[in-house]
């Protein structure tokens, strides 16, 4: 089979899907943006904000970088032996890297997933051979320039048996004009590997960001992912999911929402417990500001033996404005399952503040030890360097409340 | 070093303090007693100057000047320091972290900061929670060490110890009173210490004793004797007492 063919087939479900509306976030009217390649070029003159989103042009502490500004592929390099990072466009030359073309993700999960199928144009693809320990990231910056457009990056990461990959991936926007950003993600990981996937959105306040991402994790996999939105956007609508699919393998998704402005939210987390003895998490602590409106969804799927998943989704309103809702959903299909859930939602406590400012801090020091307490998640499985960046991103946060 | 004159305070539309007189000098340890819900608490509270603890009347002077009208980070800054009786938890926010940020605040640089740390660690045996969440999961003793532990870090003048000795086993209890000790054994300080069962007075060296009942000092005196008077009959003989002396 070639692309050609695998397309033909993919055609008619995804021109089907083009009326259907996700099950959840704003539903948008895709008349209203365009398809195409985009006018933009390069990433010049977008150092200091791509730099913002975890993205270092001078690949520093890098094993390999992936930059796509609209939909057209710019720079792609791998600097180790055993790791390939390429355009999509180009992977699919070869037909084995077929067996990963939509295959996780499927082409009618909603309209945007069949819009991205339609217009596709490019990505990352990104693969690691069997038995290879990459220990410094891969980066991938995606990066929206022109306005009215969809970005619509099909991505594909493949991390061989036993091997081990890192990828941070920022994704930005340089223009306040509308965009819409539908990033389609496929990662596969093969038995005991481990692959740990950083993202850091930093949108405008006229973006739609509707990213389809699915995780097939083989036995003994790891699959670890961490999310953080630091920036006001239209609208943000995503489910990120794990198919535990292999015995004892885990997941821990763990996301971290700054809901600013006007920002509509609705970021969740799926996991699915397929196979005996997987186990996994999700955790999610969400802030909302000014008059932004969150759901923090978390589903946890338990449908082998011996299958143990938790969530935990915390909120912190910091306007009185601002709105969070939590839906943790937890479903057991066989008896010997373990699934627990946490959820909590408040405002600073004033015996908090009180504390601290007794301690001898000022309320607004006071506040952002608050919040920078709740935004302490453990940054489980990331390199010293990627953990002590997303630290110091947490930390800027709370200090500029 | 501290001088409250007739104070009245208020919390939560009640007159709490109803007229205390009380003076503590440099180098003093004055012994606060009393039953539950007698007032200690608002007291300390209302000379840090918390502002759920509202000076209905009369004046608190520190060091020759009148504070009553300061808020608590002017006081806090002036030299007065309150380590509570129930320190909230606080998720996410490492021990360690947070007492760096108290010794920053007081303008230390980082590493004299880590020096002043680690002594006090030492000293309260606190370094195996430093990497904990502060008050998340502590004993009863580990919560008392660490909130002494900040109090002290912030070097105050004037200590307010708000039962610094409730639900501490012996052990805790010694190193406690060796913590408070030498602190109060360093030039200019003075403290002001909450007990409510008494046990504490065998670690410290306590200058004066107050007892207070419903909002007043009643008996003021001997800190030996007016412990063990108390951990013998109780503060039932303190209620009589006064009554016979009306």
């Amino acid at each position: 089979m070639n692309l050609e063919e695998a397309r033909r087939i993919l055609k008619p479900k995804a021109e089907d899907a083009l009326t259907k509306p996700a099950p959840h976030g704003l539903d948008l009217d895709l008349s209203v943006f365009k398809l195409g390649t985009g006018f933009a070029i390069g990433v010049e003159g977008s150092e200091r904000l791509l730099e913002s989103v975890g993205i270092d042009l001078r690949e520093r502490n890098r094993s390999g970088s992936y930059y796509q500004v609209d939909n057209r592929a710019v720079y792609a390099s791998a600097r180790r032996s055993g790791l390939t990072v390429k355009p999509l466009s180009e992977a699919l030359k070869e037909s084995e890297n077929l067996n990963y073309y939509w295959k996780a993700v499927s082409v009618n999960t909603d309209k945007y997933t069949a819009a991205a199928f339609l217009g596709e144009k490019e990505g990352y693809f990104i693969k690691v051979e069997d038995g290879v320990n990459i220990e410094t990231p891969v980066q991938a910056c995606l990066l929206l320039k022109t306005p009215g457009l969809i970005q619509a990056p099909h991505n594909i990461v493949v991390v061989g048996e036993n091997s081990k990959l890192h990828v941070i991936t920022g994704c930005t926007a340089m223009r306040e004009e509308a965009g819409l950003h539908i990033g389609i993600s496929e990662f596969y990981l093969k038995k005991g590997s481990t692959l740990t996937f950083t993202m850091i959105h930093s949108w405008g306040k006229a973006i739609h960001v509707r990213p389809r991402t699915v995780a097939h994790v083989e036995e003994g996999g790891v699959f670890i992912s961490h999310y953080i939105n630091t920036s006001p956007v239209a609208s943000l609508q995503t489910q990120p999911a794990a198919r535990l699919n292999g015995n004892r393998s885990r997941a821990h998704l763990s996301s971290i929402i700054i809901s600013r402005g006007t920002s509509q939210i609705d970021v969740g987390g799926t996991l699915e417990l397929g196979a005996p003895a997987c186990s996994g998490e999700i955790l999610s602590r969400t802030i909302g500001f000014d008059k932004s409106v969150t759901v923090a969804r978390a589903r946890v799927a338990g449908k082998a033996p011996s299958v143990k998943g938790h969530v935990e989704c915390r909120g912190l309103l910091l306007s009185n404005e601002s709105r969070i809702d939590t839906v943790p959903e937890l479903e057991a299909r066989v008896q010997d399952v373990q699934l627990t859930h946490e959820a909590a939602i408040g405002r600073i406590a004033e015996e908090e503040l009180l504390y601290l400012m007794a301690r001898g801090f000022t309320e607004e020091e006071a506040r952002s030890i608050i919040v920078r307490g709740f935004l302490s998640v453990e940054l489980t499985g990331l390199p010293e360097n990627l953990a002590k960046y997303l630290e110091s991103i947490l930390d800027n946060i709370a200090a500029s409340l | 070093m501290l001088y409250l004159k007739s104070l009245v305070v208020e919390l939560g539309g009640k007159t709490v303090i109803k007229g205390v007189d009380l003076q503590v000098n440099r180098g003093e340890l004055a012994l606060l007693m009393g039953p539950n819900g007698s007032g200690k608490s608002t007291l300390l509270h209302a000379i840090v100057g918390d502002k759920r603890c509202r000076v209905v009347s009369g004046s608190i002077f520190f060091e020759e000047r009148e504070i009553t009208g300061l808020t608590m980070e002017e006081r806090v800054r002036l030299g007065l320091g309150l380590g509570f009786q129930f320190p909230p938890r606080l998720k996410g926010v490492r021990l360690r972290s947070l007492a760096l940020r108290i010794l920053e605040k007081r303008g230390l640089p980082v590493d004299e900061a880590e020096k002043v740390l680690e002594d006090y660690s030492r000293l309260l045996r606190m370094e195996s929670l430093l990497d904990k969440d502060f008050n998340v999961g502590f004993s009863g003793g580990e919560a008392k060490r660490a909130e002494l532990m900040l109090t002290l870090i912030q070097n105050p003048r004037l200590l307010l110890l708000d039962e610094p000795d409730s639900g501490v086993d012996v052990e805790n209890l010694a190193l406690i009173g060796s913590a408070i000790s030498r602190y109060l054994s360093l030039n200019g300080k003075a403290a002001i210490l909450i007990t409510h069962t008494g046990y504490i007075a065998k670690h410290v060296k306590a200058s004066e004793a107050h007892v207070l009942l419903d909002g007043r000092i009643v008996c003021s005196g001997d800190p030996g004797e007016m412990v063990s008077n108390i951990m013998e009959h109780g503060f039932e003989a303190c209620v009589d007492c006064r009554r016979a002396r009306r």
